[in-house]
């Protein structure tokens, strides 16, 4: 968020979780062809409260209860906005992602491309990822990158309520499938958030820390790690900058490859499973455009190659944190 | 009793068949002169179904269909020269050369696109049947798929949803006996497809679809079923696929006998029907040949138009991945 949007919203404060409530509103007010469906999003108001009120505001028309259908849903999304609706589609974990893979995969994202631009295709797709909870191996994942690799599809993760309700109506404005993935650890997470629409842009990173000796590069809420981890570094006289990548697809390597050309140093963070994470494909654009900038290689840090644990201790182990990016950055540096 | 169809509509159903034979012979024999790059999955045989339903739609109306779909295409108003063009990979076609016969499609026309997936239509015209009634249309939306989709969860997943939220869709099954070359007895225990509704509470219909009228009357009811309101309908049509599953060969398979199709190919829908219409006097022998010579000479002009249009420019390989606002 920029000093100027800042001043602007001094002194509301929402939840992560109020904010996605807000985002869903603004849509359904600004757009008379839009609606919700998916799970339990409409008496029960969603799993997480994420859509409370909206059913008694809008009327069971706008906010649909479906079946435990996740082809079907996506189906919906893919064929409503190709005949003129602007849904909102809610895949209730990026878990189940797997249940409507062809939808996503063969439809949504190839749709336009195979008809040569025949067709457009509005549809918004929310969906919880993160583990941190003890919500086990099927509903903890980060699957970003399943959907990153889909040429045909956009892909943001919201790190903060301003971003997060931003991202929504920004998603539903723009006339192309886009997945807005939540992290369901940062539902209680305060943050100032403006009233109205507003808009974060996709396809742009963000600068949250400025810094001159170290860039680390973080994916929704280890971007908040990273920002723990900067002051403990700061302590050590290593001066951070953390860029919230916050859109997958399209990603800004400008803003990230800007900020190697002055700290010569850099790591990146996610919380997807390190192999074959967004992790390697950013070092790797970083290597393409920043080589000759590096005093050091660029390090990744993302889950372990296991399924999310269920036990808490386990759990903890397994989700990258501030202690480990600090480990990481300190290795880098080769300070003890 | 339903008032018999006019001669009006009696010889649109006979145009539309001949119009999917010829265009299908033709795109067949250039697929194996290799001038049509890729695989064709031809609809010869089936003709009476998209020509039955189709009669009922309007353009606005949507279909989506099936790995077998210049057929729907071709009912829908499908005009030859961008069919062929597609077919050829050229500019000019209407998918601009992206899509292939595979994915041949038309927004203009109502046509959601062929598809490369089984099962992939029906959840996309439920959604479609779903945006008619929220944007308080009288448009329905139909979904053709055959007896080896009707296996797929995308399918059960999309039927229930439309029954549900009494969707203005209807469910279109092509019977044609076998799942790819898999035969339906080897795929599945029931015989009619159409008993699949029970399970979904909506009426199910078992029609010949080598039968262009049977079709259409069914077709007819389930469509204005649809319309008023009512909710979806499944109609099965059995036919049989003269060709492969791929291409045009169809005789000496290990997966069905040459006396199986010999036996449906007696009920040729397109001849069956011909003699029908001169038995009943709606057309002489001599104005039957008259449509085939038409349709024929549109043929020729639809793939001299494809021979003669260009290729995509290079350029045009990343055009349309996404939807660019002010391009």
């Amino acid at each position: 968020m920029s000093e100027a949007q800042k001043e602007n919203v001094e002194g509301r404060v929402l939840t992560y979780v109020d904010a996605i409530t807000e985002g869903v509103r603004e849509v359904l007010l600004e757009q008379s062809n839009s609606f919700v469906a998916g799970e339990d999003v409409g008496l029960a108001g969603g799993p997480f409260g994420q859509y409370s009120g909206l059913f008694a505001e809008f009327g069971e028309d706008r906010i649909i209860d479906t079946p435990i259908s996740e082809k079907g849903i996506v189906g919906l999304g893919v064929g409503s906005s190709a005949a003129g609706c602007r849904p909102i589609i809610d895949v209730m974990f990026v878990d189940f992602m797997g249940e409507c893979m062809d939808e996503i995969v063969n439809q949504m994202a190839k749709m336009r491309y195979m008809f040569g631009g025949g067709v457009t295709l509005p549809v918004t797709v929310l969906s919880m990822t993160g583990a941190g909870m003890s919500m086990a191996a099927q509903h903890s994942q980060s699957l970003e990158v399943w959907l990153a690799h889909l040429p045909g599809v956009k892909v943001v993760m919201p790190s903060t309520p301003y971003d997060a309700k931003g991202s929504i109506i920004t998603a539903a404005r723009d006339d192309n499938p886009v997945f807005v993935l939540l992290n369901k650890v940062s539902l209680g997470l305060k943050g100032e958030v403006p009233e109205g629409t507003y808009e974060v842009e996709i396809g742009t990173a963000e600068v949250v820390r400025q810094g001159t000796s170290f860039t680390i590069v973080a994916v929704s809420r280890m971007v908040h790690e990273a920002l723990q981890a900067a002051e403990i570094l700061s302590e050590l006289g290593v001066d951070v900058e953390v860029i919230d990548v916050r859109s997958i697809q399209p990603f800004d390597t400008d803003t990230v490859v800007n900020s190697i050309k002055k700290t010569h140093h850099g790591l990146v963070v996610h919380e997807a499973v390190e192999f074959g994470g967004i992790g390697g494909e950013i070092v790797a654009q970083i290597q393409d455009q920043a080589f000759d900038y590096l005093d050091a290689p660029v390090g990744r840090i993302g889950a372990p190659f296991s399924p999310v644990p269920f036990s808490p201790v386990l759990e903890k182990i397994y989700v990258p944190d501030a202690d480990l990016i600090v480990a990481k950055v300190k290795e880098t540096l080769g300070l003890s | 009793m339903p008032k018999q169809p006019t001669k009006k509509v009696l010889q649109e159903l006979h145009l539309t068949m001949v119009r999917i034979r010829c265009f299908e012979d033709t795109a067949g024999r250039l697929m194996e002169e290799a001038k049509i790059p890729g695989a064709l999955h031809l609809y010869v045989g089936e003709e009476a179904i998209a020509s039955g339903v189709m009669q009922n739609l309007s353009n606005e109306d949507q279909i989506t269909s099936t790995h077998r779909g210049h057929g729907h295409l071709v009912a829908k108003g499908g005009d030859f020269s961008k069919m062929y063009a597609e077919l050829y990979g050229r500019s000019t076609g209407y998918c601009r050369g992206k899509g292939g016969s595979m994915h041949v499609s038309n927004m203009e026309l109502g046509m959601l696109g062929a598809n490369g997936i089984v099962g992939g239509g029906p959840p996309i015209a439920m959604g479609a049947a779903f945006a008619n009634k929220f944007l308080k249309t009288k448009k329905v939306a139909v979904a053709f798929f055959g007896d080896g989709a009707s296996n797929e969860g995308s399918f059960h997943e999309a039927v229930n949803m439309a029954a549900l939220y009494k969707l203005p869709c209807i469910f279109v099954c092509e019977n044609n006996g076998y799942g790819e070359y898999t035969p339906q007895a080897k795929h599945q225990t029931i015989v009619d497809v159409a008993d699949r509704a029970g399970g979904y509470g909506i009426p199910g219909v078992v029609v010949d679809g080598m039968d262009v009228i049977a079709v259409y009357e069914a077709a007819r009811e389930a469509i204005d079923r649809a319309r008023k309101g009512a909710g979806p309908t499944l109609l099965e049509c059995k036919t049989y696929r003269f060709y492969d599953h791929v291409g045009v060969r169809g005789m000496g398979m290990t997966y069905r006998t040459d006396e199986e199709l010999e036996k449906w190919k007696k009920r040729d829908p397109i001849q069956s029907f011909e003699a029908e219409l001169i038995k009943l006097g709606v057309m002489t022998q001599k104005q039957i040949d008259k449509v085939y010579s038409k349709v024929n000479d549109l043929v020729e002009g639809g793939v001299q138009f494809a021979e003669d249009s260009p290729f995509p420019e290079p350029s045009e390989l990343l055009e349309d991945v996404y939807c660019v606002k002010g391009a």
